[in-house]
């Protein structure tokens, strides 16, 4: 993102006195920049220019010769006993300076870059008392033959002088955010524009035609060009402007000079040598992509294209790329056969300026944005080219930046301009838009006027018609900056005018929203699941849906499992979960290994999440323009795209389920709890399940799984103790417990009209305790349905209140493979006490229910 | 306590008083309620001195059966009287001395059954739809495995658009020889604007808590998978005041009644104009200050001509912010580890209603 140095943006637009980075900041947050970073000052303290006024070299034992001086440094010189101001002595090992030359003087106190203080210190048999500094020291390039004296660089200044805003070592620097929209932000153009929106700062455009710059320039015969896209994208041409300038003569690869390449540095580019830094410091400046062919390895004329089949070319970053048909290519020689570079992206390695460079040719386009950003993402090359393009530049801008670069090439490195501009121009003019006079108002909810909305307008750059039409029809026509492709729609212009106004003056109101229900039924059960569990104990956590196949492998889900069809990422962050979870209980052991791994080995955690299971024979989603209504035909196939995702719950119990504490030993989890979870949540959503035995379900116990269906038979989950093996793969405790249900299914089967109460009977209550022996593979579910079935068709009617099973007995007195189950039933009338033979009555019935069904007897 | 060997004459006032005395006697010095039974026993037993005086009425002569059986009476009423009252006091005594002794120490653990907890990030999310419930709003929800058209393209990001390569998306893979099939991981609540536009109509008030996706690696402060809560309001003649005032309320719910928002220019394809919204944070470290909160805006004609919507008759506004980044404010989290690994002992913190 573009760094801001405070004295480079003083060129465009005026800046306060002592202006800080944070103030700076703060200024360009409100019109929509936001900082990204302050970066400090390279170098801190008293940085001086000071006048060597005594030389005296000083062989050393060591073969080396140090220069003991004296050196004139203005109000920073030392005090003499009888108040006269003396020189600062200051030992020197470099020898490329003499006495009355005015170098750099670093004074106790400054900090370096490095970081690297100064201070007083003996050396060489004196006190040195600062250091004369070389570029290199002061981080302003990698010059150390010698110190710097400021005749050399072109700079004057008196002994004193603060050296740091001399050489712009003291300032602070400001890295800002620059949202898509904002393409010309990424210059000092822009960014001078916004802070004179901010705060009505004096703004100079020096991105607009000047006058002088290329005027009486022929306009033919220049460097042929021609832009011949025959595949344009949406029917933009890939290059729709082409400035070309050739200046002979220069010194291309020569420093730049220190000044811009200090400024380089301070916008965090690399100097290189004079050609390049130009064309960096012109983009940097205006917003202009620009780049410099050596002249004599062209082959013109220069042919902006698409890229044909097989062609390669090695970029300056010495990569060689195999091109897409797609890729917008600079390309020279016969049948524009030879690839230079990829168009407003990156040059090639083969016209790239060198040692022996002297003539230039400067190319300054516009590039449709699409095409740029393409090509720069499948070549993975954000560049600081392709950054501005696929932002949107300024297409009247070349001409600009062509000639202010051959200005700055002639100044610095002689030579001469070829008196001849080659200006391909296939661009149109901006857009005029229709904006509703009351827009900015009705969105805003200020009032602003027309006159208002017209000066924020004129302020950024629009030409502003008149009005047309009266009332809530009253359009102005808006004719938008050509720096400013984004604005394509009347909206466009209103968030314009509402930054110019500024946010701060947006009162707040709250809506007054129509009446609501709430949250629905659904969204009320499903709170309800997830605090029905936590009130019994079970603590809530999240886990990451993807997965992998070693996670399903170590559950021994079959191959054929459904678990195992999951929909894959094409960019998973790792390889060994790549993919979306078909089962909520695969992650949430994760969630149970991990804590048993930290210490906590009495453990219930559940987690309420989706998973994604594939529709089979799904096709692709159709991917219908934008700012359109698709059909509902359209729409239909992009909803039935989307994979189902039903919510789900799952639970992993292990350790104690009861903690042992003085009253005794605690109870270990088993089997039954995560059982009873899933009855407990059907019972919360009002849901009669059954349940069966599941020998055949992973990663649960052979033995100890059960199966939960709706009335209707849907599978609604699974629960019980896991496999041993899977256990233990997953070094769990020994025991452990899970459970899985589909919440979807729980609520579509929950009832959809309110309970409807029964009265509560005054009537006193009949106790009767029935023991039936059964065969021990008769479930307990089975018999107490016999148990219920009979008692409802007994003599008496269906006056059972409730049964429940209190003891199971196997042994000698039942005999082998038989079991007796204890049932103690609560019987009531809701009109009348029980008599006993009533009581009898249901008793018999019960029992033969149960005989008929299993062969039951009652037990003696 | 003796039994004379002769019945006490009941004529013999003196017999009879002392008779009475010893009975008094022996019920005051009744220490508990066993030695007070005791002493009932042998003094207004059947043998008791008194018992028999008073059979021995029956013997005498009519003129003195009055004249006895008064005095014996009076004799019998005064010691029950006193076994009453001793007793009452005994009882008492006991009662005292039994619940002293019962006494345990209460401070001994109690927690015999689990005690579970919910997720913070889950209890925050129903705390903020309850907070959209209470104005009236509902409560939306959309997939998590995303068409890329409501991701993106309904919000006003065409396949080009600059902003679609700053979200880090995972995209779902083409099965084997099959076509892209062109879905995302959703980068962010704002598809279920669409669907709610699409599905509800105007006018349109709902918030829409959900998980999103970024293809970040987890870190201190960045998790690939997280949550959002989108709220959107379409409707004719809303304006940025309406989300102004929304905002302010909704940063009040959140962090008390000193909170306050400011907006200030962004840029959302969805959204236009678009603002960033920060949060006025009196705790934040190094001073109070504003500190990022969420992005809003009014929402973009172009999303609501997606949805079949007439932007000329109706217009709306949207946000969305970080539903971890607003607990980690709310409860000085610093790591987002905490939040996302699953650890019972992070959720069992937040027992107390949050």
């Amino acid at each position: 993102m573009p760094r801001i140095p405070l004295t480079w943006l003083a060129e465009h637009v005026e800046l306060p006195e002592g202006l800080s980075a944070e103030q700076l900041a703060a200024d360009l947050v409100r019109v929509g920049l936001e900082e990204e970073a302050v970066h400090p000052a390279a170098v801190s303290g008293p940085l001086v220019v000071g006048r060597v006024v005594e030389r005296v070299p000083e062989p050393q034992k060591n073969g080396k010769t140090i220069n003991w001086c004296q050196v004139d440094v203005g109000d920073h010189n030392g005090t003499a006993e009888d108040g006269t101001r003396t020189p600062r002595g200051i030992v020197c090992g470099a020898h490329n300076f003499d006495v009355g030359d005015h170098v750099v003087v670093a004074l106790p106190g400054t900090v370096l870059p490095g970081p690297f203080a100064i201070a007083s210190r003996k050396t060489y048999g004196h006190v040195s008392d600062g250091m004369i500094c070389s570029s290199r020291e002061l981080g302003l390039g990698d010059d150390h033959d010698g110190i710097i004296v400021l005749s050399e660089i072109g700079v004057e200044a008196a002994p004193g002088t603060d050296a740091r805003a001399l050489l712009g070592l003291g300032e602070e620097v400001l890295e800002i955010n620059v949202t898509p929209d904002r393409g010309y932000c990424f210059a000092m153009r822009g960014v001078a524009r916004e802070y004179a929106h901010s705060t009505g700062a004096a703004f100079t455009d020096r991105g607009l035609p000047r006058a002088g710059a290329d005027e009486g320039l022929a306009t033919t015969g220049g460097f042929a060009v021609e832009l011949r896209d025959e595949a344009p994208i949406h029917g933009v041409a890939g290059a729709d402007r082409f400035v070309a300038r050739v200046v002979r003569g220069v010194a291309a690869s020569t420093p730049s000079p220190s000044w811009m390449q200090q400024r380089l540095t301070q916008a965090g580019m690399r100097p290189i040598s004079l050609a390049v830094d130009v064309t960096n410091y012109v983009m940097l400046d205006l917003g202009q992509p620009l780049h410099a062919y050596d002249l004599a390895t062209l082959d013109g004329p220069i042919v902006v294209r698409r890229a044909r089949a097989g062609e390669r070319l090695t970029t300056l970053d010495g990569v060689d790329r195999a091109l897409d048909p797609e890729d917008l290519l600079i390309t020279d020689g016969p049948d524009a056969g030879r690839v230079l570079g990829l168009a407003g992206v990156m040059g090639g390695a083969e016209t790239e300026v060198s040692e022996s460079t002297t003539d230039l040719l400067i190319e300054a386009a516009h590039f449709d944005p699409v095409s740029i950003a393409r090509t720069a993402r499948r070549h993975k090359l954000p560049s600081e080219a392709s950054k501005r393009f696929e932002r949107g530049v300024d297409p009247q801008l070349p001409r600009v930046a062509a000639a202010r670069v051959v200005e700055l090439l002639v100044e610095h490195g002689g030579g001469t301009a070829d008196p001849v501009l080659t200006d391909v121009d296939l661009t149109t003019p901006p857009p005029v838009l229709s904006l509703p006079v009351d827009l900015p108002a009705r969105l805003i909810g200020l009032d602003l006027d027309v006159a208002a909305v017209s000066r924020y307008l004129r302020e950024i750059g629009c030409t502003v018609g008149e009005v047309v039409g009266a009332g809530a029809d009253a359009v102005v026509s808006v004719t938008v900056p050509t720096w400013r492709p984004d604005l394509t729609e009347p909206v466009d212009l209103v968030e314009e005018v509402a930054r110019l106004h500024g946010y701060d003056a947006i009162p707040s109101v709250v809506p007054r929203s129509p009446v609501g229900l709430g949250l629905t039924v659904a969204q009320r059960r499903r709170r309800r699941v997830a605090q029905v569990l936590a009130d019994a104990g079970w603590v809530e956590t999240l886990s990451y849906p993807f997965v992998g196949a070693a996670q399903l492998d170590a559950l021994a889900l079959p191959a054929d499992d459904e678990r195992r069809r999951m929909v894959r990422l094409a960019n998973p962050l790792s390889e060994e979960r790549p993919s979306m979870r078909a089962s909520l209980l695969v992650t949430l052991l994760d969630t149970a290994r991990r804590n048993v791994a930290r210490g906590t080995a009495d453990l219930a955690v559940f987690e309420v999440g989706a998973v994604t299971l594939p529709r089979p024979g799904a096709v692709a989603a159709p991917v219908p323009p934008v700012a359109q209504r698709p059909s509902d035909d359209v729409l239909d196939a992009v909803r039935a795209a989307v994979p189902h995702q039903p919510r789900y719950v799952a639970g992993v119990l292990t350790g104690l389920r009861e903690p042992a504490g003085w009253w005794g030993p605690g109870r270990p989890a088993d089997h039954t709890d995560a059982i009873d979870a899933v009855r407990l949540l059907a019972e919360t959503l009002g849901v009669e399940l059954a349940v069966a035995a599941d020998a055949e379900r992973a990663p649960w116990h052979p033995g100890r799984c059960a199966r939960f269906t709706t009335a209707d038979g849907t599978l609604v989950g699974h629960a019980g103790e896991l496999h041993p093996n899977v256990v233990a793969a997953l070094g769990l405790p020994a025991r452990a417990s899970a459970f899985e249900v589909d919440l979807d299914v729980l609520l579509t089967a929950a009832p959809r009209t309110e309970v409807v109460a029964r009265e509560v009977s005054t009537f006193p209550v009949a106790k009767e305790d029935v023991a039936l022996v059964v065969p021990a593979d008769v479930p307990v579910a089975d018999v107490l349905d016999a148990v219920r079935t009979g008692a409802a068709a007994s003599a008496a009617g269906d006056v059972l209140e409730s049964a429940r099973l209190f003891d199971v007995y196997t042994g000698e007195q039942v005999g082998d493979g038989q079991r007796s189950l204890a049932f103690a039933l609560r019987l009531r009338a809701a009109d009348r006490t029980l008599t006993a033979d009533e009581t009898a009555a249901v008793r018999a019935a019960v029992v033969a229910e149960a005989e008929r069904r299993f062969g039951a007897t009652l037990r003696a | 306590m003796s039994t004379p060997d002769t019945p006490l004459n009941p004529l013999d006032a003196d017999a009879v008083g002392r008779a009475l005395d010893d009975a008094l006697a022996a019920v005051a010095a009744a220490g508990d309620l066993d030695a007070l039974k005791s002493a009932r026993l042998a003094h207004t037993g059947e043998r008791s001195p008194l018992a028999l005086a008073n059979r021995a009425i029956g013997g005498l002569a009519p003129a003195d059966k009055a004249v006895a059986g008064k005095a014996l009476g009076q004799a019998r009423g005064r010691l029950n009287a006193a076994i009453a009252a001793r007793e009452e006091v005994l009882a008492a005594e006991r009662d005292a001395r039994v619940l002293v002794e019962e006494a345990v120490d209460v401070t001994l653990p109690s927690d015999r059954t689990p005690r579970g907890a919910r997720h913070p990030l889950e209890l925050l999310q129903e705390r903020i739809a309850d907070v959209f419930v209470a104005m009236g709003w509902e409560i939306a929800e959309g997939p998590e495995v995303e068409a890329e058209w409501f991701n993106f393209d309904a919000l006003n990001f065409g396949p080009d658009h600059p902003a679609r390569q700053m979200q880090d998306t995972f995209y779902v893979a083409a099965p084997e020889g099959e076509p892209d099939p062109h879905l995302v991981l959703r980068t962010h609540t704002s598809p279920v604007q669409a669907r709610s536009l699409l599905e509800r109509g105007v006018p349109l008030y709902v918030a829409c808590p959900g998980r999103v996706f970024r293809t970040d690696e987890l870190d201190a402060t960045h998790t690939p998978v997280f949550h959002q809560v989108e709220g959107i309001a379409v409707d004719e003649g809303l304006t940025m005041a309406h989300l102004k005032g929304t905002l302010d309320h909704f940063a009040r719910a959140m962090f008390g009644p000193d909170a306050r928002t400011r907006l200030r220019p962004s840029f959302f394809p969805f959204t236009e104009p678009s603002a960033e919204m920060d949060l006025w944070f009196p705790q934040k470290k190094g001073g109070p200050g504003w500190i990022e909160w969420g992005g809003c805006g009014m929402v973009n004609p172009n999303v609501l001509r997606a949805a079949g919507v007439d932007p000329e008759v109706y217009s709306g506004f949207a946000f969305g912010m970080g539903i971890e980044r607003t607990l980690m404010l709310r409860h000085e989290i610093a790591d987002m580890h905490d939040m996302v690994e699953g650890d019972v002992r992070f959720s069992t913190q937040f027992r107390a209603v949050i």
